[in-house]
């Protein structure tokens, strides 16, 4: 739902990279998120392709590389993950599990093309 | 001949809005003042809860409020400035949370060094407000019966994400059905130490136990 706030820090974060480069447009942006994070793909794009005009990643295609999350479980240490949502642990069923990750939510990289 | 060049950035998204809440944070530090972040959906009883905290704490504590509302409407900080207490209105503009930004400019419009306690009530919504740091040093959520036992499962980023769970509307519980262990094993498999006080606003039950928690909270935060 916030997802026109992300994109702002998104486009935000790429600019800021693009300026050493004045020659240069982006072309592409790596978007890495947790499966946790709540967010929504489409979301981001389309309100990308809205705020990106007449800057220096107009054009530029966002890939979003998804992480599964990881949990443990308290009782037996069972290291697993889920794609989405959180679940009890498939070796003992128990609760008590601790998120190790899934909250990523980071710009890896980005790819700039000189003509 | 165009040459493509691939630069490394590593940097989390929201960044920019974590250095500005931990500016916020070093602000309320620096006057001893604690910051509560209150959350939870339209109609879990935010506005009453933090009605019925000021009632509890005013004669211990100077207390002043931030009401985040998505409209111009200013319902919630003219109930607080009737008890002549201060109180600031951010308007999102529609967003469907309160930034860092947005509360170092409520913050900047109150007199910190004669204030405890600020409580910031944040945009009712249980997705968006989790992402955002304010600054303030503690996450509160405010769950309440009538909303459903499933909710820690379906909103497992703001369950997980904060340091205090109300439950309130208690009083409602011998006519809705709410399965009381189900919800609380959908809050222990996303955050095991949630220290939860169950409450109801309307007839008062419960909150002492919350009014002790604020006390010895405030203690050791000027503990440091």
């Amino acid at each position: 739902m916030h997802e026109l706030a992300v994109t702002e820090s998104i486009l935000s974060i790429a600019r800021t990279q693009a300026e050493k480069y004045p020659a240069a447009r982006v072309t592409a942006i790596h978007l890495v998120l947790g499966s946790l994070s709540s967010l929504v793909d489409d979301s981001i794009t389309f309100y990308w392709e809205i705020i990106n005009r007449d800057t220096p990643c107009e054009g530029a295609t966002l890939v979003f590389h998804r992480l599964p999350a990881k949990l443990v479980c308290m009782d037996c240490m069972t290291e697993y993950e889920v794609e989405a949502g959180i679940t009890a642990c498939p070796a003992c069923s128990s609760v008590k599990v601790k998120i190790l990750s899934g909250n990523e939510f980071r710009v890896d990289s980005i790819e700039i093309t000189e003509d | 001949m165009s040459k493509t060049i691939h630069i490394n950035v590593v940097e989390n998204i929201l960044g920019a809005n974590d250095q500005l809440a931990e500016s916020n944070e070093g602000l309320l530090q620096q006057s001893g003042t604690l910051g509560l972040n209150i959350m939870a959906s339209p109609g879990a009883g935010k506005t009453s809860f933090i009605m019925k905290t000021i009632s509890l704490l005013r004669d211990q504590y100077r207390i002043a409020v931030i009401e985040g509302d998505t409209s111009a409407a200013t319902i919630d900080a003219d109930k607080v400035s009737s008890l002549g207490l201060p109180a600031v209105q951010i308007n999102t503009g529609g967003d469907c949370h309160l930034d860092a930004n947005m509360v170092r400019n409520g913050l900047a419009k109150l007199n910190l060094k004669d204030l405890d306690l600020v409580l910031v009530e944040n945009v009712g919504n249980l997705v968006c407000p989790a992402a955002f740091k304010l600054g303030t040093h503690r996450n509160i959520l405010i769950a309440s019966v009538p909303e459903g036992d499933d909710k820690p499962y379906k909103y497992p980023a703001m369950y997980s994400s904060v340091d205090i769970l109300i439950l309130n509307k208690i009083d409602l519980l011998p006519y809705i059905p709410f399965n009381m262990d189900y919800f609380i094993d959908g809050v222990r498999i996303l955050n095991p130490n949630l220290v939860t006080f169950p409450v109801s606003c309307l007839h008062g039950t419960g909150l002492e136990a919350w009014n002790d928690w604020v006390v010895q909270e405030l203690k050791e935060y000027r503990k440091g």
